[in-house]
């Protein structure tokens, strides 16, 4: 058991045969992701890596034709958008988007948009998701994590992966990594993964990386203390961010005093969460 | 990106919310004359980024064109918040009888923008929201359909603006609405809107601010930048599309990726030392990049050392390790540096900066320590 992606994902890739598209199909591809179509409008009828993955004009047409059950979009960012409606409009019931750099108005109308469709959008902006050993749907590089009972939830890209490579060098295995993206307005928050990790039977304890700005830290923290039955040990980073300055991450910054990591830190650990205070220390605490 | 006072109200007009009449300006004699046109009594504002300007003393009245062009020139040797004040806007003065409030942002929470409104205006909205939270009016729009009439209607009935005004007002919302749409805006916001002795609704001060994400498809707006309110490597960055926020600390760092970054300045200041920056190369940067960062981050002169810190997973650590072997046969410095690479090729990056008489470490922890060390010693 993992949690939203395993050897039953037959995956379409949005954006195939761009550099980005290509490359990480590759990756997915070694990794053992059962890739079964790819769309580049304009470049229907083509196939990529050696004749092996077809490619099609349209998201619907690819869905019709090989049963893709979820989608990857490396579309370039004035395109994401689009691409989002399109994969839900074919009925593909999960969509990951990689790309960074989605305008905010783009974002608050694809995520009310998807609200009345029963269609689960994880990122944008986001390195997308890993079942060790299963299947591996974005970026996130597959040889630094090993399969385990560790749940892990981040809004970070790089970090995280110092995280899934701190718990495996602790002999620390992932059920599922999944990284929700750093932008303020995305598909999948803390508290929707923490609600699949505790239904999981596979995933015994929980890692959540969370950082400055909004309040899905604060959600999340009252859904672990009222709700979650698992162990779930936290990072937040951003304790030495000034405020008003977005710090990368468009959703990372502290707005009108609130959004900081002192709150957030006080929340989870209010919650029971133990809070680590850099991410090397997380094996350690999940050992306790 | 934030706009300007003048910019706003510039973009505010053009979707037919009436503002003051008035002019900016970079010198006190053109005040003068700007004051003159208007018939003297004219309110003279410093144009800077910064909220507070009033308190800050930034908003002056003059009563006479004479008095413009000495409080213009007050204004323009100042200083507020850091910020020099090379800009002031010269607006006619009115005659004020009712503050409103009117603005949307982004409601992350709700996922949608939400319009507040508030009959006690021309003060902080923060403030408002904090001491008395009943009186700021909140509707929320859904993007899939924009401001409905209905919508505009209701909050000029909620915050009691009298009934002979809301044909104008409900116009001003719906412009302002659209000049927040098109303009790809976080916040548009009208503080204080006022109705004047002479019974006009008219957008007194205005603010803006605009998604970065969006201005490759605002080419207009993306020209109303203005760099003199950056630093030079703020500047430098922008160019060469690195994250970069200089900070008051001595300790450089460069990382890849924004949570690590910021992860590595937490751990930097867990070991008692200050990051000197925030600075996030993306991924798969190439030696440029690198030079680039290595070139702004020593640009600033308080740093004492420098700790670079690069998880490779797509990246590769060796090509990394290349990069900062090139950027320093560019980017002559005696400042000492501490790398830890980890991840792909981690071991092979590792022995071609071994040879390059850089401090290396294992771990980010080991990382922050030797950095906070170099800075102690020196």
């Amino acid at each position: 058991m993992s949690i939203l992606v395993n050897q039953n994902t037959r995956l379409l890739v949005q954006g195939i045969t761009g550099k980005e598209g290509l490359f990480h199909t590759q990756q997915m591809v070694q990794y053992g992701t059962n890739v079964v179509a790819g769309v580049t409008p304009g470049k229907g009828g083509d196939w990529v890596l050696d004749g092996k993955i077809p490619v099609f004009d349209s998201t619907k047409i690819a869905v019709e034709y090989t049963g893709a059950n979820a989608s990857v979009i490396f579309v370039p960012a004035q395109y994401t958008a689009d691409a989002i409606f399109e994969a839900a409009d074919a009925g593909i019931p999960l969509i990951v988007c990689i790309t960074e750099g989605v305008p905010v108005q783009d974002m608050m109308k694809v995520r009310n948009y998807l609200d009345q469709k029963q269609v689960r959008l994880v990122g944008p902006n986001c390195p997308g998701l890993l079942t060790p050993g299963e299947c591996k749907v974005g970026i996130i590089p597959g040889n630094i994590a090993i399969h385990g009972e560790i749940g892990v939830v981040s809004r970070s890209g790089t970090l995280t992966y110092e995280v899934l490579y701190a718990l495996r060098e602790a002999g620390l295995g992932a059920s599922t990594c999944v990284g929700i993206g750093g932008d303020p307005i995305n598909g999948t928050s803390f508290l929707d993964v923490l609600e699949m990790f505790e239904d999981d039977p596979r995933t015994k304890r929980v890692v959540l990386i969370g950082e400055i700005g909004g309040t899905d830290e604060e959600k999340a923290a009252d859904f672990i203390a009222t709700r979650m039955t698992k162990p779930v040990v936290a990072f937040i980073a951003g304790q030495s961010a000034p405020p008003g300055k977005r710090m990368g991450h468009a959703g990372a910054i502290i707005e009108g005093g609130a959004g900081t990591a002192a709150e957030k830190v006080n929340a989870l650990k209010l919650a029971g969460v133990r809070v680590a205070n850099h991410p090397e220390e997380i094996p350690g605490l999940l050992h306790h | 990106m934030k706009l300007h006072e003048y910019q706003s109200k510039a973009i505010f007009a053009n979707y037919g919310i009436p503002i003051p009449r008035g002019r900016v300006t970079e010198n006190a004699a053109e005040a003068r004359a700007i004051a003159e046109e208007l018939g003297g009594r004219v309110v003279v504002k410093s144009q800077v980024l910064v909220g507070g300007r009033g308190k800050a003393g930034g908003i002056r009245l003059a009563k006479t064109a004479e008095e413009a062009e000495t409080v213009a020139a007050q204004l323009l040797g100042m200083t507020i918040k850091g910020l020099a004040v090379r800009r002031v806007l010269v607006d006619e003065a009115a005659n004020i009888e009712t503050e409103i409030y009117l603005g949307i942002t982004n409601d992350r929470a709700a996922r949608k923008p939400v319009i507040m409104a508030s009959a006690a205006g021309g003060v902080d909205i923060e403030e408002i929201a904090r001491q008395s939270p009943e009186k700021i009016f909140k509707v929320h729009v859904d993007p899939l359909l924009g401001l409905r009439e209905y919508q505009a209607r209701d909050i000029a009935a909620c915050i009691d603006i009298p009934r002979e005004y809301w044909k104008s007002f409900i116009a001003i919302t719906r412009g302002l609405w659209w000049a927040y749409c098109e303009t790809d805006a976080t916040l548009a916001e009208i503080n204080p809107l006022v109705i004047t002795a002479n019974h006009q609704l008219i957008a007194l001060d205005g603010k803006m601010v605009i998604d970065d994400n969006a201005l490759f498809r605002r080419p207009a707006i993306a020209s109303l930048r203005d760099v003199d309110e950056d630093t030079e490597a703020e500047v430098e960055a922008r160019k060469h599309g690195l994250a970069y926020i200089q900070l008051e600390g001595q300790i450089g760092c460069m990382v890849n990726g924004a949570g690590l970054a910021m992860a590595t300045m937490d751990m930097i200041k867990l070991q008692g030392g200050e990051p000197a920056n925030f600075l996030d190369i993306g991924g798969g940067a190439g030696a440029d990049k690198v030079a680039a960062a290595f070139r702004i981050i020593l640009s600033d002169p308080k740093v004492r050392a420098v700790l670079i810190n690069i998880f490779g997973g797509i990246t590769r650590c060796d090509e990394v390790a290349r990069g900062i072997l090139m950027a320093m046969t560019d980017v002559k410095s005696t400042i000492p540096m501490v790398v830890r690479l980890a991840g792909t090729n981690a071991e092979e990056g590792r022995n071609l900066l071994r040879n390059a008489q850089m401090i290396t470490a294992e771990t980010l922890f080991e990382a922050a320590q030797k950095a906070v060390a170099l800075v102690e010693g020196s």
